[in-house]
Parts: C-alpha cells; structure tokens; sequence
C-alpha cells in the first residue's frame, strides 16, 4: 500500500541525505519527496510517498524515528487526511487544440500562467490521481514537459504534527 | 572562563567526559589536536599503527569496561582507514566515538589533498555524526556525542573536524555542559508495565520454556538480573554469540550457545519451546536458520531497548521495548509477587527432554592416535592455562567458533569479537584495547594465521607500549572456515583458500620484534607449553599451534533448515 510519511526533520546539514541514506540503505523505496523549512525555521518538514506492506512501513517509521535529526513523525496515511500535489506543465497548443486545451485547464480548475503563440504553461494542483488524470484529459495534445512537486499532506481535524 | 583553542578544547572537553585513553595515528588535518595533546597529560595517547587498529583497540576497551572507546585520526586515508572498525562496531552496538580530522573549511569540496567526505563515507555505519563547524561548537558537540554513543543502543559516532576549527592562534571560552538536551534524541528506559505483565503470565505458564539472552544483555549490564529470573525459575537458558557470558557458562541450566554453529541441544530446545524469552536479542539470521521454520510452537516474548529490532525478522507476540536491566528488574518483581507457580511438572519433563538431547555431547572432541592437535583441544587447554579467568578476543573464522564453543565464560565483558560484521583483523587490536584498559588482566587473543596477518603490525604498539598480550594461533595453514564451505558445499574446491607454502615463520618474526614466539605442534606438549607461554608474564607470547587442517565445525545449522537441522560431524546429521 500506499503510504505518506510526513516528518519534523532538524534544519541541519546532513539532516536530508541521512533520510535518503536510510531509504537506499535498507533497500526501501520512496516514491516522491517534498522538504521545506517551517514557520519554526530550525526545523524542516518532510514528506515521503513510500509503497509498502504494513511490516515494511512500521519499519520504515521506527527506522526513520531512530534518526538523531528526526524530532516526530506522522503515517497522514493511517488517518484521513489531505494531500496535495503540484504540477506545472507545458504543452504544444496551436489551432483548434488552444481552446481545447484551455477547456480541460478550466475543467481541472488548473491556471494557464504563461502563454506563447505554440505553448501553454499550466498550473494545476490536487490528489496526483487528479495531476495523472490531467496528463491523459490532454489526449493527443503534446506534452513538452512536466515538473512536479510530490505529495505534501496534511491531516484533517483537531491532529497536528508539531512539537 | 578560559580561552582555549579548538585543539585544546577538544582534548580538555574528552577529558571532562572522563575519557582517558585515545588510540590513533597523527596526520596533516589532525596536527593541531596532537600539539594539544603534547602539550598535557590527562588524556593518554595510544599510537597504533593502522587506523583500523585504533578503531579495534578501542572497540575492544569499550567491550571490556562498558565505557565509550575514543578514537582519533586524520582526514581522507587515516579516515577510511577507520571504515572497517566504525561498521564492526556499528553492527555490534559497541560505544565509540571517532574523532577525525578534516582539510581547511575552505578547502572543502574542492577536491583537496587528502579531503574526503568522511561524514558521508561513514553515514550508514554510524549511529550519528556531527561536523564541526566553529571552535565554539566544540565543547556541546562533544557530549552530545558521548551521549549519543553510550545511550539507548550504543553505537559509534563521528566528529569530523576541518583543521582551522583546531587553529592554535584563535582561543575562544571554554565550558563544558554538564547535561546535554536533545529535543530528537529520547532513550527509552523502563518497558510498558501491562506488556511486562503479560510477558511475565505467559513465562510462568510455560511447559517448555527457553530464554535466549544475546549481546544487549551484556551491553545493558543486566547478566546479574538474568541470571536471578533464570534461577528463580528453573528455565534453561542460551546465549548467543555475542551474548557469551551474559549467563555463567558453567551453570547446569545453562545449554551453551545456540545458532549456526550452537549446541544441539540448545538448538533443539528451541525449536521445540513452547515459550521463547528474548532478551537483547535480534533474531539474527545466523541464529534462527530459516524464518519461517523457527520455534514452530512458541510464543515470542522480546525484550530489546531498540524498537526496531522487536519484530524485524520474527515477530513478536509481546514486544517490550525497555533497557534489559529495568525490564529484567520489574520482571523478577513481578514473578515474586505473583500467585502463579512455575510449571514444575511440565518443567521437568522438559528438562529431561533436554537431557536426552545433552547426552548426545555434540561438542565432544576425540583426540588423534598420532600426537597430532585437534582445534578445540587448544582452546580447552587455554582455558585450562588461564583458569577461564581471561579476556578473550577473537578473529573471525574456524578458531572463533571453537573458541565460542569450547572457553566457556562465566562472566560478561569477557568475549571479546566481531559478531555482527565478522571482520578478521579484529581480534589483536581488540586484545590491545583489552590489555590497556585493564593492564593486570589476561588478554588473549585466539587467532588463525589468516587473520593475525590482518592486523599483525600491530606488534609494533605492542612492543612500543609492552603489553603482554597472548596470541594464541590455531594454525591450520588455511582460510579454514572458507575451506569448511567450500567442501560442504562446492565439491572440495579449494579455490583460494590455503596458502601453506607461504606462511610466514611467526617465531622469527616474533623475535623480530622482541617478543616470544613458541611453537606446539605434538598433543602431548600440548598443556605443558600453554602453561610455560601463560607463565610469561611481562612479554607479549605468540603460541603457534600446528593443528589438524582437516577438522570442521560442528554442529552446523543446514541452511534453510529449522533450528533443529544440524549437522553433526561430517557423517552424522539430525
Ligand atoms: C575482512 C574479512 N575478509 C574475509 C572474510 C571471510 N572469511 C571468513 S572466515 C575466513 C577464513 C579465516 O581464516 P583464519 O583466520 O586462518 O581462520 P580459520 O577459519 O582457519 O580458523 C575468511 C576469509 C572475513 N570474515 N573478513
Ligand atoms: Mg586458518
């Protein structure tokens, strides 16, 4: 299954590339990766998209907790939650394929940020269903490049991951 | 408050964490430290002569005394030189803390003259590490670093310190922390009560009990405690490899080490437990054979102060996480106050259950017709020559397991080698450190002469600091336990694995060095030569003993078998 690992991670140098290290290191696989400071900025926060059986993800998290920089941590998948990714994307659109283009944007509630004669830059966020759905929508129209952020969550309600 | 400059600091601040003893090799990066070290007398300096040797030397001190082993090298070669001792302690959770040298703050990430990236290099074998980055830092990132090395499971961790950070010309105040905070860093310390609890029903209602005490129990200073809960209940008891001397080996309940090379019957009792108590255990793949084959009736109960080696490989049915000494303690109060009784019954039968299986005395050792040596019959005749008194360390090979085997160790701190990450080139050093930390003591080291020639410049720090440390070789001419593998289970092809005509002469090269070298090579002088070699007090003695090549290591678990698998002599199997 799929999991988010969302983590309050020091801002010290190092801090990441033993998170990765971990990752590579115990043969676990992450699917994407996001990392920031917080509104605290002595401390980061990150957010993994891992794949993997319950045994794998306990010990994914005890592993992850046992990091010196790692303060806390939260599974966002084990309760409801809200998660968000950002996409920007560029595509061919020329002729009749503008307005259709234009159409599916508005459709996926996505903004067009810039636009050329030939191209459309597009901004769209959402589930990365939502941002994979968006690509296939584009149908035949050319895709010249896509830059995503991976998933950042959040959980829903009274929880939060703070100190 | 003083002004002290970064060299100076560092030594001042090992020395208010009670350090006493370094063991290192000077370099470019590191010269700022070592004129610090100069220039006073509280911390002594051991100069080894390979910086593998430092990181051994003072794993073995820190095995030995339970304190933190301190290290001390210079950058890019003196600390990868360092790799292979970090990872040996990392994989046996073993307190050390190294210090390395690194090129100007300047000169980093330009490729400078010996500059490697030794934080990263060492990342996944520590268990944390710091780089310096202001002399200021020096004082709390030390005792962050001691905290961190000697708290919760030990490990090694690295300070890795560019050179101007130890500039003699810049002083800055100086004070050492008395506590560290870490608001990421908590150890857990007493186990959760109502999983104690449970544990502890479960335990007395056992029929056919086993308790497995590995390596932590040592670590966490908790063999007195587990050998009151053993007797108290009358349950047999294994130690692992790393665990020897967690429980008196020569005790009747005592069953002798289990795993790829333990007894039988410590290997069937248990396979055939009802109940398995594990206490600083890690369910390592060399002690359960095939996962999903072991203790096919028992349920799990683990004491371990890491979380995450509680149902890593075996899963538990009550995880405790806790250190063992407070879990063995509210264990042992628990027992005392409950109404429930030991199955004494049940217990009984199993203990002659256990004694069928003892009958089979798999560790029994026929001697030759022709005055030639068995391996083991060396180890029992050091064990007889030191009373089973000493220190012993060990390489990695044949000679390990049949030291494992056959020096039986009634206390902890007393078996001294490389389980986890079985690096030859181990054991002298270890021996070293060993011999330091407690000059009076008998340190042997219990070696084969593939892997003395590991370490052995070594020889050097011994003649240069005159410890009297025994070598004991189990010369075999060959990578014997390669060897082992490579009839077993390739034909008998020896590929690469004997080199008999080009082994050095060790007695020579013993004098060499000013130290006694005494070759045995007939049973019968056998336990008189170790006497006279043990009598030699004040001079490092090396004992080449000649033994039978041929012999292997039995019992030996038939791999992706059950516990119960083995086999026994190159005939016999279970
Ligand atoms: C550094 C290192 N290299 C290789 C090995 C693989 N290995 C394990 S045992 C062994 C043979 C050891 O020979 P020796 O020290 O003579 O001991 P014996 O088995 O003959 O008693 C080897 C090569 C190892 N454990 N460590
Ligand atoms: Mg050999």
């Amino acid at each position: 299954m799929r999991h988010i690992i969302s983590i309050l991670l020091e801002n010290e140098p190092g801090a990441l590339s033993r998170v990765v290290g971990l990752f590579s290191q115990r043969n676990y696989n992450i699917e994407s990766l996001t990392v920031a400071p917080t509104e605290d900025h002595s401390l980061s926060r990150l957010t993994i998209t891992t794949i993997g059986d319950d045994r794998k993800i306990e010990q994914i998290t005890k592993h992850l907790n046992k990091l010196i920089d790692v303060v806390k941590l939260v599974d966002l998948t084990e309760g409801s939650h809200v998660e968000r990714e950002l996409m920007l994307i560029k595509v061919k659109a020329s002729g009749a394929q503008r307005a259709e283009i234009k159409r599916t944007t508005d459709i996926f509630r996505g903004q067009i940020i810039d636009v050329t004669p030939t191209v459309y830059s597009i901004q769209l966020s959402g589930t990365s269903d939502k941002l994979d759905s968006f690509i296939a929508a584009l149908g035949n129209a050319a895709v010249l490049e896509v830059a995503r952020t991976g998933v950042t969550g959040i959980s829903r309600g009274d929880k939060v991951l703070s100190l | 408050m003083e002004l002290l400059s970064g060299g100076e600091m560092l030594i001042r601040a090992l020395h208010d964490e009670g350090v006493e003893l370094l063991f290192g090799y000077p370099g470019g990066a590191a010269l700022h430290i070592y004129d610090a070290i100069f220039n006073q007398d509280k911390v002594d300096h051991i100069l080894v002569r390979h910086e593998q040797a430092a990181t051994h030397a003072a794993d073995g001190y820190a095995r030995a005394t339970g304190k933190p082993g301190v290290v001390l090298v210079t950058s890019g070669p003196g600390a990868t030189n360092a790799i292979t001792g970090i990872a040996t302690a990392f994989m046996d959770s073993i307190p050390m803390v190294v210090i390395s040298g690194q090129v100007d703050s300047s000169l980093i990430g330009t490729d400078g003259f010996q500059e490697t990236d030794m934080v990263g290099v060492s990342r996944p074998i520590v268990k944390h590490s710091f780089m310096v980055q202001r002399a200021e830092e020096i004082p709390e990132i030390v005792k962050k670093a001691f905290y961190i090395a000697t708290t919760g499971r030990p490990g090694p961790v690295v300070i890795d310190i560019p050179k101007d950070v130890t500039d003699p010309a810049r002083k800055v105040k100086y004070q050492y922390p008395d506590s560290v905070k870490m608001r990421s860093y908590s150890v857990p310390s007493k186990g959760h009560t109502g999983q104690i609890k449970k544990a502890v029903e479960i335990l007395l209602a056992a029929k056919r009990p086993v308790i497995y005490a590995g390596g932590g129990v040592i670590q966490g200073n908790g063999s007195e405690l587990l050998t009151e809960l053993a007797r108290m209940l009358g349950y047999p008891v294994t130690n692992t490899l790393m665990g020897l001397g967690a429980y008196p080996g020569t005790d009747e309940q005592f069953l002798g080490m289990l795993g790829m090379h333990g007894t039988y019957e410590a290997n069937m009792a248990m396979h055939f437990s009802d109940v398995v108590l594990g206490i600083g255990v890690r369910f390592d793949d060399r002690v359960t054979n095939a996962v999903n084959k072991f203790c096919p009736g028992a349920k799990i109960l683990h004491v371990d102060i890491d979380p995450a080696s509680i149902s890593k490989t075996v899963t538990a049915d009550v995880p405790i996480v806790g250190s063992v000494s407070t879990v063995l303690e509210e264990m042992i109060d628990l027992i005392k106050q409950s109404d429930s009784q030991v199955d004494s019954k049940s217990l009984e039968l199993w203990w002659q259950q256990i004694e069928g299986w003892r009958e089979k005395e798999c560790l029994k050792v026929e001697a030759s017709t022709d005055d030639s040596i068995k391996p083991q019959q060396v180890v029992q005749a050091v064990y007889k020559a030191t009373g089973g008194n000493a220190y012993v360390s060990s390489d990695v090979g044949q000679h390990q397991m049949f030291a494992a085997q056959y020096y039986v160790f009634d206390k902890p701190r007393r078996w001294i080698n490389s389980g986890g990450l079985g690096t030859m080139g181990f054991g002298f050093p270890a021996a070293v450190g060993v011999q330091l930390a407690y000059p009076d003591a008998v340190s042997v080291c219990i070696t084969g002469e593939g892997s003395i020639q590991m370490c052995i410049q070594e020889l050097a720090t011994c003649m240069q600091y005159a410890l009297p440390i025994k070598i004991v070789c189990l010369n075999n001419q060959a990578l014997g336990m390669v060897k082992q593998w490579q009839d077993m289970q390739y034909g008998g092809r020896h590929s690469h694995s004997t080199y008999s005509e080009s082994l050095p002469d060790f007695v020579k090269l013993m004098e060499a060095y000013g130290h006694v070298g005494i070759r045995i090579d007939k049973l019968s002088e056998l336990d008189e030569k170790m006497a006279e070699a043990f009598a030699i007090k004040d001079k490092l003695v090396f004992i080449d003993v000649s033994v039978d090549a041929t012999e292997h290591v039995y019992p030996m678990a038939i791999k992706g078998g059950s516990m119960k698998d083995m086999y026994l002599s190159k005939t016999e199997r279970t």
